[in-house]
C-alpha cells in the first residue's frame, strides 16, 4: 500500500485542478496558477532533495498548467535530472516533459542527448523505447548529429526487439525529415528494404513509412522495395480475414499497412511486367471486394475497407496506364458519389478530380456531371460543396463548359463567402479557356461582376478588357452590353470600371443608336462618378478625355465637368492632376494630336492569363500577392496611375509634339523610355509582371499549364539583350551562347549588318540557388577573323527575390526558427558609401527584399524579408543590417533556410553599402 | 505526417495537446482556438474532414476529427495520410483509452494526463503512426503499469485522486465519454481481431 502522504500529495494535484476549474474569472485562474508556479519553483529550488514521486507530481502540475495555455519557463533541469534516474516512472515522466515542452533549440539538448545515449546503450528495451520516442518527438538537428549514425544500426540489428525496431524506424524517419543531410544512405538501406518481409506487421508498417519518405528523395536506392511491397500487399489482400489475427481490423486485413504499401508504390512508375501483373491482380481484388456485401454494419468496417480502396484508386490514377482499371475506378467513385456517408462522397469527389485529368477516364468522369451539379445544390457541408466545385472545374471541357459555367454562376448566388473568390476565378478561367463565342465570355464576366462584384479581383476585370481590346468581333457587343448593364440603378464599382474603360475605347460603336448617344453615354457614366473610389474616378476621367476624341460634339460638356472645382481642386493629387492635364490637353491640342494621343489602345501582347496564377496562389500559402508587384510596376510606369492606362502608349514613345504637350505636367513619363521592342507592353502591361510568357490567349486544354505557369511566375525572369554593331562591317556567324541556368532563347540571325542592332529575348528560369552569374559567350566573324567575347550576365540570385511583408512577431518567430549556426551568415564591413538611412532603405528594397518597418527594436537598424524562388524550392530569407555611424561600419546578418543562399546573399548585399 | 493531435471538450477546453512540429506557445494556443471554432460550428452528421486553410501555414493540411459526447478528437494531418485511415486511428486511440481506463471519461483525461500521453506515445510518435493493433498497444501500456507498480504502487494514487475529485462537486462533468453507437464495450471484440 502506498504511504498516506503520497495519497495526500495526489490529492494536492486533484485539489489544484478543481480549484482551477472552479475559478470564476480568468484573473482568478491566473492568480491561482501563479501561486502554484511559485510553490513548485520554491520546491525545485529548495535544499531538500525531492523524491521521485513529488517530482512526478510537480511535473504533472506543470503539464496541466501548460495545457491551459501558460508558458512554462522552468522545470526543464529537473526533468533532465529525471532522465538519469534508474526508476522507470521517473525516467518516463522526465521524457514526457521534454517531449512536450522542450523546443529543439534548447541548450539543454546536450544534457538530454547524454541521457538518451545512456538509455540507448542500456540494452533495456523499455528504456530504449523511451529514448527513441523522445528523439522522434523532439527531432532536433543536434539529436540528428548525435544519433543519425546509431539508429540505423539499432534498426537493422538482428537482436533488436520488434517494438524497438518500430520506434527506431520512425525515429530515423523524423531525423531524416528535419536534417536529411545528416542521414546518409549506406549499407543499412538494403536491410531496411528487407524489413518489408518482417514477420511482425507493426515493424513492416513502420518500415514502410520510413521507406516511402526515403524513396521520394532517393528512388534508386530503394527501388527494390517495389517488388517486395507488391508481394507483401498481395499476401495481405488475398489472406482470409483471420490470417493476420490482431492486425485484422473489423474484418479487414491490415488496412493500415495496405494503405502505406499503396502509398509507397505511388513513389514509383508502374513496375516491370512480371511484378505489374501481380499488382494489377491486387488492385482488381481490392476493387472486387468493394462490391461484396459488407461483413459488418459497423462504420469502422466500411472505413477500413474504403481507406484501402481509395488508396488503390489513387495508385491506379497515379500509374495512369491501365484503361481498364481507370474506368473501373471511375465507376466505383461514381457509386460513392451517391453514397449516404458524407465522408465517402467527399473523398469520391476529391479522387475524381485527379481522375478527370487522365485521358483514359476524362470521358467517364464527365458522365457524372449531373450528380456533381446536384451535389453542389444539395450538400449540407461546405467542404463537400467545395470539392464539387473543384471537380466541375476539373471535368470541364469545350463540350460542357457552357453548362458548368452556368451552374457555377447559379451556385455563386448562394455560395459560402469563404469560397466565392475561388469560384469567381474558376468561372473566369473556364469562360476564357473554352469560349468559342466571345459574346458568351463577355456576358459571363459581366454576370460574374453582377453576382459577386466584391469577389472579382482586378485580374478578372483586367482580363476581360484585354480580350475585348484584342478581338475586333466582340467590341461592339461588349460596348452595348456594358452600356445596358450600367443602366441598373445600383451597379458594382467593378462594373463601372469595365464599363468606363470599354465605352472609352469603343463607345463610338454604339453611338449611332439614339438610345446610347454620346451624351447619354457620358451622363450615364458620370452619374456613377460620385459613388466611386478614387482609382475608379481616375479611370473615368481618362474615359472622359477619350470621349473628347471620340465625340467632339460633347467636348464642351466634358470640359465643363473637368473644369469644375470638384475636379480641378480635388483634394486627391492624382485626380487633380488628371483633371488639369486633360483639360489642358483638350483645350490646346489640335484634333490630329488628340487623335494620336487618344487613339484606340493597341492590341495587348498575347500572353497567359494571370488569373490562373491568382487561383493557384489563393490555394497556396499566404505569400505576397503579385498584385503588389503589378501595382509597383505600374506606378513606376505611368505617373502613379492605378488603373490600366487609357492614354495611348504612343503618346509617350513617339518623340513628337504630343510628347511636349504631355510635358506640361507629366515630365516623368518621358524618362521611362523602355527598350523599343517593349515600349507598348511596358506601359500598358498591367496584367502581369515582366515574367509573362508568350502563349495563346486561350491556353487550350493543357492541364499542366497552370502548375507550370504558377511556378514560372516567380522563378523566371526575362531579359532583353541588344547586340549593336558599331562598325561598318558585317558580323558573320554571329552566335551567342549561354552557359548555365535554364535559359530559353530564340536564335539570333547569324549576320549582323554594320551599324545595325539585333535584339534577343531570353527567358530565364532559376532551377536552384546559384553562386556564379551566368556567362554569355559571343562568337562572330569580323572581317575574316573569329572574335570571342565572354560577358557575365547581370543575373544574380537576388533577382529571384520576392518581398514578403510580415509582422514583427512573425519576423522574430521565423528568425528564431532559423537559428541553426549554418543558416546564419554575418558580415561586418566598412561603409563604402555615405551612410544615409533613406538610401539604405531604397537599396534593400531594390535588392528585392521587403523592408520591414518597426520590426527591429532599434529604429536605426534595417530589417528585411523575402523568398527566393527557384524551380524546385522556395527559400525564406531574413536579413538585418545594423549601421554603426561612429565607426562607419555595418553589420549584416542573413538567415535563410539554406546555408549557401545565406552566404551568397550576404556577399551580394554587402557590396551595396 | 500528423502535425498535431488536439483533444478538447465541447467548451473548447483543451484536454490533450500534442504538436509534432515546433511552434511557439502562442501559435499553439491560437491553433487550438481556431480549430475549436472551425469544428464546433459543424453538425455531427456532416463530413469528418475539413481544410484548415492557413492554420498551419500551408494549404496541404486537413483536420480530421471525431466527436465523442463531450470531447472532440482532432488530428491535423498533411496530404501523405489517408483520411479514412486517420479516422480509424482516432477510433483505435479512443478504444484503447477506453480499455485502459475502463469506461474512459473526460475526468480520466484530466487527472491522468501523463498516462494519456504515454498511451498516445504507443500509437503515434514524431507525427508517424507507430502501432495500430490495439492488443499490442494495450499490452505495452499494461507492461508500463506493471513496472510502475513494481516501483512503489504510485499508479494507485491517481485513481484515488479521481475518486477524491468525483466527491468534490463537479456537476457539469459527465462521467463517461459515451462512445454512442460505436459501442466500444463489446465483450467479444477481441475475437474479431
Amino acid at each position: 500500500m502506498p504511504a498516506v502522504s503520497k495519497g495526500d500529495g495526489m490529492r494536492g494535484l486533484a485539489v489544484f485542478i478543481s480549484d482551477i476549474r472552479n475559478c470564476k474569472s480568468k484573473e482568478a485562474e491566473i492568480k491561482r496558477i501563479n501561486k502554484e508556479l511559485a510553490n513548485i519553483r520554491s520546491k525545485f529550488k529548495g535544499d531538500k532533495a525531492l523524491d521521485g514521486y513529488s517530482k512526478k507530481k510537480y511535473v504533472c502540475k506543470l503539464l496541466f498548467i501548460f495545457l491551459l495555455g501558460h508558458d512554462i519557463d522552468f522545470g526543464h533541469m529537473e526533468a533532465v535530472n529525471l532522465l538519469s534516474s534508474n526508476r522507470y516512472t521517473e525516467k518516463q515522466i522526465g521524457y514526457l516533459f521534454i517531449s512536450v515542452l522542450v523546443n529543439s533549440n534548447s541548450e539543454l539538448i546536450r544534457l538530454i542527448n547524454n541521457a538518451i545515449k545512456n538509455d540507448l546503450a542500456s540494452r533495456n528495451p523499455t528504456f530504449m523505447g523511451l529514448a527513441l520516442h523522445c528523439i522522434a518527438n523532439v527531432g532536433s538537428r543536434e539529436m540528428a548529429e548525435a544519433f543519425a549514425g546509431e539508429i540505423p544500426k539499432i534498426l537493422v540489428a538482428g537482436d533488436t526487439m520488434d517494438s524497438v525496431k518500430q520506434s527506431a524506424a520512425l525515429c530515423l524517419l523524423r531525423l531524416y525529415r528535419t536534417s536529411p543531410d545528416l542521414v546518409p544512405m549506406g549499407d543499412w538501406t538494403s536491410r531496411v528494404v528487407h524489413l518489408l518481409n518482417d514477420q511482425h506487421l507493426g515493424v513492416v508498417t513502420a518500415a514502410t513509412s520510413l521507406i516511402t519518405t526515403l524513396a521520394q528523395k532517393n528512388p534508386e536506392e530503394f527501388k527494390t522495395s517495389v517488388s517486395l511491397a507488391v508481394s507483401r500487399l498481395s499476401r495481405i489482400v488475398t489472406s482470409a480475414s483471420t490470417d493476420l489475427q490482431d492486425y485484422t481490423y473489423y474484418f479487414v486485413p491490415a488496412p493500415w499497412l495496405s494503405v502505406k504499401l499503396l502509398r509507397l508504390l505511388q513513389c514509383y512508375p508502374p513496375p516491370d511486367p512480371a511484378v505489374r501483373g501481380r499488382l494489377t491482380e491486387c488492385l482488381e481484388t481490392i476493387l472486387n471486394k468493394a462490391q461484396e456485401p459488407p461483413k459488418s454494419k459497423k462504420v469502422q468496417h466500411s472505413n477500413a475497407k474504403n481507406a484501402v480502396l481509395f488508396e488503390a484508386i489513387s495508385l491506379i490514377i497515379h500509374h495512369d496506364s491501365e484503361p481498364n482499371l481507370l474506368v473501373r475506378a471511375c465507376n466505383q467513385l461514381g457509386q460513392f458519389l451517391q453514397h449516404r456517408e458524407t465522408n465517402l462522397r467527399y473523398l469520391a469527389l476529391e479522387s475524381m478530380c485527379t481522375l478527370a485529368s487522365s485521358e483514359f477516364s476524362h470521358e467517364a468522369v464527365k458522365t457524372h456531371i449531373e450528380t456533381v451539379i446536384n451535389a453542389l445544390k444539395t450538400e449540407r457541408d461546405v467542404s463537400v460543396r467545395q470539392r464539387a466545385v473543384d471537380l466541375l472545374y476539373a471535368m470541364c471541357d469545350r463540350s460542357n463548359a457552357q453548362q458548368i459555367v452556368a451552374e457555377m454562376l447559379n451556385y455563386l448566388e448562394t455560395a459560402d463567402y469563404s469560397i466565392r473568390e475561388e469560384i469567381v476565378l474558376k468561372v473566369a478561367i473556364l469562360a476564357e479557356k473554352y469560349a468559342v463565342d466571345y459574346t458568351w465570355y463577355v456576358d459571363t464576366i459581366l454576370n460574374l461582376i453582377r453576382i459577386a462584384g466584391d469577389y472579382v479581383s482586378e485580374e478578372v476585370w483586367y482580363r476581360v478588357i484585354q480580350i475585348v481590346i484584342n478581338r475586333d468581333d466582340v467590341q461592339g457587343y461588349a460596348a452595348k452590353t456594358v452600356f445596358e448593364a450600367l443602366q441598373a440603378p445600383a451597379c458594382h464599382e467593378n462594373l463601372v470600371k469595365v464599363g468606363g474603360y470599354i465605352l472609352g475605347e469603343f463607345g463610338n460603336l454604339i453611338a449611332g443608336d439614339p438610345r446610347s448617344s454620346p451624351l447619354i453615354q457620358f451622363n450615364l457614366l458620370h452619374s456613377k462618378f460620385h459613388l466611386c473610389s478614387v482609382p475608379t474616378r481616375a479611370l473615368l476621367l481618362s474615359t472622359y478625355i477619350k470621349f473628347v476624341n471620340l465625340f467632339p460634339e460633347i467636348k464642351t460638356t466634358i470640359q465643363d465637368v473637368l473644369r469644375s472645382d470638384s475636379q480641378l481642386k480635388n483634394a486627391d493629387v492624382e485626380l487633380q492632376q488628371r483633371a488639369v492635364e486633360y483639360l489642358r490637353l483638350s483645350t490646346i491640342a489640335s484634333t490630329d494630336i488628340l487623335a494620336t494621343v487618344l487613339e484606340e489602345m493597341p492590341p495587348f501582347p498575347e500572353r497567359e492569363s494571370s488569373i490562373l496564377a491568382k487561383l493557384k496562389k489563393k490555394k497556396g500559402p499566404g505569400t505576397v500577392t503579385d498584385l503588389e508587384e503589378i501595382k509597383k510596376e505600374r506606378s513606376s510606369d505611368m505617373n502613379g496611375s492605378a488603373e490600366p492606362t487609357s492614354v495611348n502608349a504612343s503618346a509617350v514613345s513617339t518623340p513628337s509634339p504630343s510628347a511636349d504637350l504631355l510635358g506640361l505636367g507629366a515630365a516623368p513619363l518621358t524618362n521611362s523610355a523602355p527598350p523599343p521592342s517593349s515600349s507598348g507592353s511596358l506601359l500598358v502591361d498591367v496584367f502581369s509582371d515582366s515574367a509573362s510568357a508568350v502563349a495563346p490567349l486561350a491556353p487550350g486544354s493543357d492541364d499542366n499549364f497552370e502548375k507550370k505557369y504558377n511556378n514560372f511566375q516567380f522563378c523566371s525572369r526575362r531579359m532583353f539583350i541588344f547586340y549593336g554593331n558599331k562598325t561598318s562591317t558585317q558580323f558573320l556567324n554571329f552566335t551567342p551562347t549561354f552557359l548555365c541556368l535554364n535559359l530559353q532563347t530564340k536564335p539570333v540571325d547569324p549576320t549582323v549588318d554594320g551599324g545595325a542592332q539585333v535584339q534577343q529575348v531570353v527567358n530565364i528560369e532559376c532551377v536552384s540557388d546559384f553562386m556564379e552569374a551566368p556567362i554569355l559567350n559571343i562568337q562572330f566573324r569580323y572581317g575574316g577573323t573569329f572574335q570571342n567575347l565572354s560577358v557575365k550576365l547581370p543575373i544574380t540570385l537576388n533577382k529571384f527575390f520576392q518581398p514578403t511583408e510580415m509582422s514583427s512577431q512573425d519576423f522574430f518567430q521565423r528568425w528564431k526558427q532559423l537559428s541553426n549556426p549554418k543558416q546564419e551568415v554575418q558580415n561586418i564591413f566598412k561603409a563604402k558609401h555615405p551612410m544615409d538611412a533613406e538610401i539604405t532603405k531604397a537599396k534593400i528594397i531594390g535588392f528585392g527584399s521587403a523592408l520591414l518597418e518597426e520590426v527591429d527594436p532599434n529604429p536605426a537598424n534595417f530589417v528585411g524579408a523575402g523568398i527566393i524562388h527557384t524551380k524546385t524550392t522556395q527559400i525564406g530569407c531574413l536579413l538585418r543590417l545594423e549601421p554603426n555611424l561612429q565607426a562607419q561600419m555595418y553589420r549584416l546578418t542573413l538567415r535563410t533556410s539554406k546555408e549557401a543562399v545565406s552566404q551568397r546573399l550576404c556577399e551580394l548585399l554587402s557590396e551595396q553599402f | 505526417m500528423i502535425n498535431a493531435i488536439l483533444v478538447f471538450n465541447n467548451h473548447g477546453k483543451p484536454r490533450l495537446v500534442r504538436f509534432y512540429q515546433h511552434l511557439a506557445e502562442e501559435v499553439q494556443q491560437q491553433i487550438i482556438r481556431e480549430t475549436f471554432h472551425l469544428v464546433l460550428k459543424r453538425d455531427d452528421h456532416i463530413c469528418n474532414f475539413l481544410e484548415c486553410g492557413s492554420l498551419f501555414g500551408g494549404s496541404d493540411y486537413k483536420l480530421i476529427y471525431r466527436h465523442y459526447a463531450t470531447l472532440y478528437f482532432v488530428f491535423c494531418v498533411d496530404s501523405s495520410e489517408s483520411e479514412l485511415g486517420i479516422l480509424d486511428l482516432i477510433q483505435v486511440f479512443v478504444e484503447t483509452l477506453d480499455k485502459c481506463f475502463e469506461n474512459v471519461c473526460e475526468l480520466d483525461l484530466i487527472f491522468h494526463m501523463d498516462k494519456v500521453h504515454h498511451i498516445l506515445q504507443e500509437v503515434v510518435i514524431g507525427g508517424m503512426v507507430l502501432e495500430t493493433n490495439m492488443n499490442e498497444i494495450v499490452a505495452q501500456v499494461e507492461a508500463q503499469s506493471k513496472l510502475e507498480k513494481a516501483e512503489g504502487g504510485l499508479s494507485a494514487a491517481p485513481s484515488r485522486a479521481v475518486s477524491a475529485v468525483k466527491n468534490i462537486n463537479l456537476p457539469e462533468i459527465p462521467r463517461n465519454i459515451n462512445i454512442g453507437d460505436i459501442n466500444i464495450k463489446v465483450p467479444n471484440l477481441s475475437q474479431f481481431m
